[in-house]
C-alpha cells in the first residue's frame, strides 16, 4: 500500500521526518519497504517572486528575471518564454542539485557567466526539478505560496510504500494508516465531514436489490447519482492516484478507486440505465456460465461462486471484478455505486479459481468490516456529485443481512500482564486503546472494549493486548529466561543415533552431503540395472514444478551418485560422501514411512595422493571395513550375509545383519555399485556403497554397554596356516575358532593362493590368542586345546595345516 | 680414613667437570668406581676396621658412592644431550613436507547450522522434537488458525501428494516447521519446550535467495506463567549466542495466524551496520525469525487450556542464518553439494 504523506497530512498532523515515522510504523507491525521521496534533493530551492524582466543586453532569445527570494534579490539569465513579472517560482542558488535537461544526469548549479552577464542561481523547470518531463517553460507555482520558504515545504512530498499484514486489511487504506499514525503520534484524527446532500428524486422504487445468499453477502449498500458528466478527474485526484500507483481513467472509476484507497473500501460503479429490471440481485453463479469481466477476458463461473445480477443475466463477479456488460462508458449518465461486505473465503476461493486478483479481492479476501461501506459510499457519492456534476438521488439502501452487535471484550489490566510480562496500568491502556478509536468501558473489576467500527481484526482479549505491546512498543517488554523449573527431557533416541553416526562417518574421513528429497522417476530407475522403476512407486507430488522433482526420493543413492559424478569433473582424489536422511515410502492409507537412512559412497583412490604413496582404489572390502568400523564404535554386534540388490554388482555385495540377543535383523546391504547404474549416472571405476536403515539399526545400537575386566593374566600367542578349498569361507572358520572359550582372538592377517597352494586350495593365516581368566595358560593347556582345533578343522573343513 | 675418603671425593667431582664424552665418562667410572678404585678397597677394607672407626669411615664411604653415582649418572644425560643435539644438526628433515595424510571428513553446514542451533535451546531446557515431511493438511494448516481459502496459505503455496486424504485432510509436503508444534501441543502436556528442526517445501521458483526446499527451525514453550518477557529474553539470548554480543536486534510486531501477539526479530545488517545496503535492501535490518504468544485457538485444539497455560512459539528460515553469518550469496551452494564448497564448513 503506497501512502502519500501529503494525503495522510489530511487525517493526522505528522511533524514527524518521513524516516521517523515509516521506523514507528514498522515497529508497530507494518513493515515500510521504502520511501519514496520527491523533492528530497531540493536543497538550496527556494521561493521567490519575479519583479522586473529585462532583456538581455547580449542576446536576443535570453532574458534578465529580478527575483525577490524576501531576505535579497537575483537577477539571473532566462531562456524560458512564460516569465511573468508577479509569478512565484522556484529558484536555485548555486550548489543546487539539478536534472539536465538534456542528459537526465543529477548536477550541481554553478555560477556561470552567460554572454557577459553573471547568473547566480536559476528559474527552475519541472524537468530541472525532477517533477516531470515538462521543460516548455518554468515551473509557476500557486499565488499563496510564500516568498523565501524551501520549495520542499509546498511541493515535497514523501510516499510510504507499506507492507499490510493479512489480518489488517483496514490499513490497505490512507485513513486507516492515519488511525495507526495518530496512535503512534499521539495525535488526534479529523476526518473531513462527508457532505453528501441527497437533493435529487428518492431512490426508493428506482432499483430493487435482493440478497439471495446471505451467507455469503452480509451487507450490500448502495446509491444512485443521476445526471453525471463522464469526464476526466481533476488534477489533485489524478495526482493522489498516481502517487499511489494507479492509472486514472474517467472521473467515475478514478472516484470509486480514490475512496478505495482512502477508506479501503472497495466500490463498484454501475450504468444504471444498463442494469436489466433495474434489479441487483446477490446470488451464486449458475454453474458453467459465461461472463466477460472488465479486463475482456471470457470467464466461466462455477455455481460456489458469488455474483452480483440484474434482472436477467450476470454483471459482475461480486468483490472481484464488474463485468463488461454493465460498465459506466462515456456516454453513461446514472450511477449506481455499490458498497458492499462479502464473506472473505468466498471471494478467495473465487479469486483463486479464476486466477484472477484485483484491487477489490486483495480487500475482501482478508475480511473487511462491513462498517466501511456506508462512510465509502457516501464520500464517494459525494465526490461523484462534486466531480461529475449530477444528482444524488435520496435515501441510501443498505440491506444487511449479517448485522451483529459489536462485541464487548473484558479486559483486565492483570490479563495483560500474564502475557506481556510486564505491568500496564488501567489507564494506560485504556488510553492507548481510545487513541486506536477503541471504545473502553470501565466495569468495576477491569474495562469492556469494543473495536471501532473499521477494525475487523479484533476478536478476543490477545488481540487486544498485542494492540496495547505494539502502540507502546516491544522495547517495553522486559527479557526474562523462563523462571519455571526445566521440563523433562526424553529425545528420541534416533535423534542422538543420527548424531553419533555423522561424526563417526567424518571421522573416518566422509564428508557429509544434503541433496533434494523430490526427485524425477528416471533417477529413481536408474538405480537398478536393467533400469526400470521402482516399485511400488514412490510418493508422488500431485503439483510438480519440474518432472525431476516430481517423486519423493526412495533411496538416497541417486543424490550421492550424482554428486560423486558432478565433483569428480575437478577432483581426482578419493571421494568419501555420505548423505543420512529420510526416504519415503507409501503406506497405502496414513502417511508415508519416514525412515532414516544412511547411505556413503567411496570411489577412486583408497589413499590420499601423497608424496609417502598410497595403494589401491576403494572397493567392496573398503565399504564393508567402514561399516565394521561404523558399527564397532556402536557396539553392534554384526555379520554379512549374501544379497540380490539390482543395483549393486551381483558377486560383490552383501546384507548387513545385526544381532543382539534373540534379535537378528538385515539393516543394511554394502556392495559395488553395479557398472550399469554407475554407467547411467556417469560415474567410472569401481564405486563403494553401504546403506543402513536406521530405524531398523536403533534397536539394536541403544543398549546400554556391557563391561568385562581387562583380562589379568597375559595371553599366549600362535600363528597357523590352514590350506582349505577355495570354497570354505573365512566365516566357516571363524564360527569353529569362536566355539573355543579360551580362544579370545584370531586375527586373519594373510590370505594367499598359487604356489605352492595347491590349485583350486587357498592359504589362510592366523594369529591366536589364548587367554584364560583364571590363570596363566601352561604350554600343555595351549597345545591341548590347538590340537582339538586342527583336528576339527581338518574333519569339517577339510583344512591342513600349513607347514 | 675420612680425611682419605674426601680426598678421594675432591679428586674424583674435578675429574669428572672436565669430561664431555661418553667414552671419557666410563673410563672415569672405572677408575672412580671400578673394582679397583680407592673407593671400592676401602668398602672392601671396612671389615677390618674397629668398630667405632668401621661406623664412621662406612657412613662417609657409602655417601660418597651415592654422590658419584648421581653425579656421573647426570653427567650422562647431559653428554647425551648434547650428542642429540650435535646429530640433529647433521640429521635433517623438511618440515614443510605435507604430513602423512588421515581422511578428515566435514557434517554438512545444514547439519552443523541445526545442531547448533538445538544445542543452544537445549542448554536453555528445550527438548528436540522431529515430525514427518509429509504432512496432513490438518496439523500443516488447519491447527494453526489457517482454514482452507485463508490469505496465508496463497504466501505458503503448497505441494500436495498423491498419497490418499484422511480424516486430518489432505497429505502435502509440509510448508513450515510450526506444523511440528501443531503436533506438539497435541501429544505432550506442559510443561513443554521443544526445538524442531525441520525440511519445509514451498510451490515456488528458486532463485539465489529462495528454495523450493530448504529448512526450518521452530520453537515451543507452554506452560504456566510463560510472558512475552520470556520469549525475548530466549529470543535474544538465541540471537547473541549464534550471531555474537555485539549485533543490535530489533524486536518488532508482525503477524502470523498461530500467535497473538506476534512479532519479528531482525539484527543489523553485518555488510553495511545499519546505513542501508543492497543486502539488508536498505532497511538496515535482515529480518531471522517470527515469533509470538502461541494463540489460544491453537492451544485449545491441543487439548491445553489457554486460560491456565500460555505459551510462546517461533519459526525461522535456517538456510538464512550461515548465509548472514558467513555472507555466502546464494542459497543454492548448500544442495549443489560440490566438495570445494561443502571442504569450507
Amino acid at each position: 500500500m503506497k501512502v502519500p504523506l501529503s494525503w495522510l497530512k489530511d487525517y493526522v498532523d505528522v511533524t514527524l521526518p518521513a524516516a521517523e515515522l515509516a521506523r514507528r510504523i514498522t515497529l508497530a507491525g507494518f513493515e515500510v519497504a521504502e520511501i519514496i521521496t520527491t523533492g528530497g534533493s531540493w536543497e538550496n530551492i527556494i521561493v521567490g517572486r519575479i519583479t522586473a524582466v529585462n532583456p538581455h543586453p547580449n542576446a536576443d532569445r535570453l532574458r534578465l528575471a529580478t527575483v525577490d527570494l524576501g531576505q535579497r534579490q537575483e537577477t539571473v539569465v532566462c531562456g524560458a518564454p512564460n516569465l511573468n513579472v508577479g509569478d512565484k517560482i522556484a529558484f536555485a542558488h548555486s550548489g543546487a542539485q539539478l536534472v539536465n535537461p538534456y542528459n537526465g544526469q543529477m548536477e550541481e548549479l554553478k555560477p556561470a557567466k552567460i554572454r557577459g552577464v553573471v547568473s547566480r542561481g536559476m528559474i527552475c523547470s519541472e524537468k530541472e526539478l525532477g517533477i516531470s518531463e515538462s521543460h516548455e517553460g518554468i515551473l509557476v507555482l500557486k499565488p499563496e505560496v510564500e516568498i523565501g520558504r524551501p520549495l520542499v515545504e509546498y511541493l515535497g512530498d514523501s510516499v510510504l510504500d507499506i507492507d499490510v499484514t493479512a489480518n489488517r486489511p483496514d490499513c490497505l487504506s490512507v485513513v486507516g494508516i492515519a488511525h495507526e499514525t495518530a496512535a503512534l503520534c499521539g495525535r488526534k484524527m479529523h476526518i473531513p465531514e462527508i457532505a453528501c446532500e441527497e437533493s435529487g428524486e428518492p431512490l426508493e422504487g428506482r432499483i430493487t436489490i435482493e440478497i439471495s445468499a446471505p451467507d455469503l453477502c452480509p451487507r450490500y449498500c448502495a446509491s444512485l447519482i443521476t445526471g453525471v458528466t463522464i469526464t476526466d478527474s481533476p488534477a489533485w485526484l489524478q495526482e493522489r492516484l498516481v502517487a499511489c500507483g494507479q492509472r486514472p481513467i474517467n472521473n467515475i472509476v478514478d472516484i470509486t478507486n480514490y475512496v478505495m484507497l482512502e477508506y479501503g473500501q472497495p466500490l463498484h460503479s454501475f450504468d444504471y440505465d444498463r442494469l436489466k429490471g433495474h434489479k441487483i440481485m446477490v446470488r451464486r453463479a449458475a454453474g458453467g456460465e459465461k461472463f466477460y469481466t472488465l479486463d475482456e477476458v471470457e470467464r466461466e463461473l462455477t455455481g460456489d461462486m458469488l455474483v452480483i445480477g440484474d434482472g436477467e443475466r450476470t454483471v459482475a463477479i461480486a468483490g472481484v471484478m464488474g463485468g463488461l456488460n454493465s460498465e459506466v462508458t462515456g456516454s453513461t449518465t446514472n450511477i449506481l455505486l455499490e458498497a458492499a461486505s462479502f464473506k472473505a473465503t468466498s471471494i478467495h476461493y473465487t479469486s483463486r479459481r479464476l486466477g484472477l486478483t484485483s484491487e477489490a479481492s486483495t480487500r475482501f479476501e482478508r475480511g473487511i468490516s462491513a462498517g466501511l461501506t456506508i462512510p465509502a459510499l457516501r464520500h464517494a457519492t459525494q465526490l461523484i456529485a462534486e466531480l461529475g456534476g449530477g444528482k444524488i438521488a435520496r435515501g441510501i439502501i443498505d440491506v444487511y443481512p449479517g448485522k451483529k452487535d459489536p462485541a464487548l471484550i473484558p479486559l483486565t489490566a492483570a490479563k495483560v500482564r500474564r502475557v506481556l510480562g510486564v505491568g500496564f496500568s488501567q489507564e494506560q491502556i485504556v488510553d492507548t486503546l481510545e487513541s486506536l478509536g477503541f471504545d473502553c468501558r470501565g466495569d468495576g473489576a477491569g474495562i469492556k472494549v469494543t473495536a471501532p467500527y473499521w477494525r475487523s481484526d479484533i476478536n478476543q482479549d490477545v488481540d487486544i493486548i498485542e494492540e496495547v505491546a505494539r502502540i507502546n512498543g516491544y522495547d517495553k517488554i522486559p527479557m526474562t529466561l523462563l523462571a519455571e523449573p526445566v521440563p523433562p527431557q526424553r529425545t528420541e533416541p534416533i535423534i542422538g543415533l543420527k548424531r553419533k553416526i555423522r561424526r563417526g562417518l567424518a571421522g573416518h574421513g566422509f564428508q557429509e552431503i544434503m541433496s533434494y528429497t523430490l526427485t524425477g522417476l528416471d533417477m529413481l530407475s536408474n538405480l537398478a540395472a536393467p533400469a526400470r522403476p521402482p516399485e511400488p512407486l514412490p510418493a508422488r507430488v500431485v503439483n510438480p514444478m519440474t518432472a525431476d522433482q516430481e517423486y519423493l526420493r526412495c533411496s538416497l543413492r541417486a543424490g550421492l551418485l550424482t554428486t560423486l559424478a558432478n565433483n569428480r569433473r575437478y577432483e581426482e582424489g578419493g571421494i568419501r560422501l555420505f548423505e543420512l536422511g529420510r526416504i519415503y515410502l507409501p503406506t497405502g492409507e496414513s502417511l508415508p514411512a519416514e525412515p532414516e537412512v544412511l547411505c556413503g559412497i567411496m570411489s577412486g583412490p583408497r589413499a590420499e595422493r601423497s608424496w609417502l604413496g598410497g595403494d589401491g582404489t576403494f572397493d567392496f572390502h573398503d565399504a564393508k571395513g567402514a561399516i565394521e568400523s561404523l558399527l564397532g564404535q556402536l557396539d553392534v554386534n554384526v555379520t554379512f550375509e549374501k544379497s540380490l540388490d539390482a543395483g549393486l554388482h551381483p558377486a560383490r555385495q552383501a546384507a548387513v545383519v545385526v544381532q543382539g540377543g534373540e534379535r537378528r535383523e538385515t539393516i543394511g546391504i554394502i556392495g559395488e555399485v553395479h557398472p550399469a547404474v554407475a554407467a547411467a549416472f556417469e560415474v567410472t571405476g569401481t564405486v563403494g556403497l553401504f546403506e543402513i536403515n536406521l530405524m531398523a539399526l536403533l534397536p539394536f545400537a541403544a543398549g546400554e554397554k556391557t563391561y568385562r575386566a581387562v583380562p589379568r593374566f597375559p595371553g599366549s600367542y600362535r600363528d597357523i596356516a590352514l590350506v582349505v578349498d577355495a570354497g570354505v569361507t573365512h566365516r566357516q572358520i571363524l564360527d569353529i575358532i569362536s566355539s573355543y572359550p579360551l580362544i579370545t582372538g584370531a586375527e586373519l592377517f594373510d590370505v594367499y593362493s598359487g604356489k605352492p597352494v595347491a590349485p583350486g586350495k587357498k592359504s589362510l593365516a592366523y594369529r591366536l590368542v589364548y587367554q584364560s581368566t583364571t590363570h596363566t595358560l601352561t604350554d600343555a593347556e595351549v597345545n591341548n586345546v590347538q590340537e582339538q582345533l586342527l583336528e576339527r578343522m581338518a574333519r569339517e573343513l577339510g583344512a591342513i595345516l600349513r607347514s | 680414613m675420612l680425611e682419605k675418603i674426601e680426598t678421594i671425593k675432591l679428586e674424583a667431582l674435578l675429574n669428572l667437570e672436565a669430561i664431555d664424552s661418553a667414552r671419557d665418562l666410563e673410563s672415569w667410572r672405572v677408575q672412580h668406581l671400578g673394582k679397583k678404585s680407592p673407593l671400592t678397597q676401602i668398602l672392601r677394607g671396612l671389615a677390618g676396621l674397629s668398630i667405632e672407626e668401621r661406623k664412621a669411615a662406612g657412613a662417609a664411604a657409602n655417601e660418597l658412592k651415592r654422590l658419584l653415582e648421581e653425579s656421573s649418572a647426570r653427567k650422562g644425560q647431559a653428554i647425551r644431550a648434547k650428542e642429540m643435539a650435535a646429530e640433529a644438526g647433521k640429521e635433517s628433515i623438511d618440515i614443510s613436507l605435507p604430513g602423512r595424510p588421515y581422511p578428515a571428513g566435514r557434517l554438512h553446514p545444514i547439519t552443523q547450522t541445526i545442531e547448533e542451533i538445538c544445542d543452544i535451546f537445549v542448554s536453555l531446557g528445550f527438548q528436540v522434537v522431529e515430525g514427518p515431511d509429509v504432512e496432513w493438511d490438518y496439523y500443516n494448516f488447519e491447527a494453526l488458525n489457517i482454514p482452507a481459502e485463508h490469505p496465508a496459505r496463497d504466501s505458503m503455496s503448497s505441494y500436495w501428494v498423491d498419497t490418499p486424504a484422511g480424516d486430518r485432510g489432505k497429505q502435502m509436503l509440509r510448508t513450515h516447521g510450526t506444523a511440528i508444534s501443531a503436533r506438539v501441543v497435541e501429544k505432550m502436556r506442559p510443561p513443554i519446550r521443544t526445538i524442531e528442526p525441520a525440511r519445509v517445501y514451498r510451490y515456488e521458483a528458486t532463485d539465489a535467495t529462495h528454495l523450493n526446499i530448504y529448512h526450518n527451525i521452530d520453537g515451543l514453550a507452554v506452560d504456566r506463567g510463560i510472558t512475552m518477557a520470556d520469549l525475548k529474553g530466549v529470543l535474544f539470548e538465541f540471537v547473541r549466542r549464534y550471531f555474537g554480543e555485539n549485533r543490535k536486534i530489533r524486536f518488532r510486531t508482525d503477524f502470523f495466524p498461530f500467535v497473538e501477539p506476534g512479532g519479528e526479530i531482525a539484527i543489523d545488517c553485518g555488510v553495511c551496520h545499519g546505513s542501508g545496503c543492497r543486502v539488508c535492501k536498505d532497511s538496515g535490518w535482515l529480518e531471522i525469525l517470527g515469533c509470538g504468544m502461541t494463540h489460544p485457538e491453537v492451544l485449545r485444539r491441543g487439548g491445553i487450556d489457554p486460560e491456565e497455560y500460555t505459551s510462546f512459539a517461533f519459526g525461522m528460515g535456517l538456510e538464512r542464518l550461515p548465509m548472514l553469518r558467513y555472507g555466502i550469496e546464494d542459497i543454492r551452494h548448500f544442495y549443489n553439494n560440490d566438495l570445494r564448497f561443502l571442504r569450507q564448513f
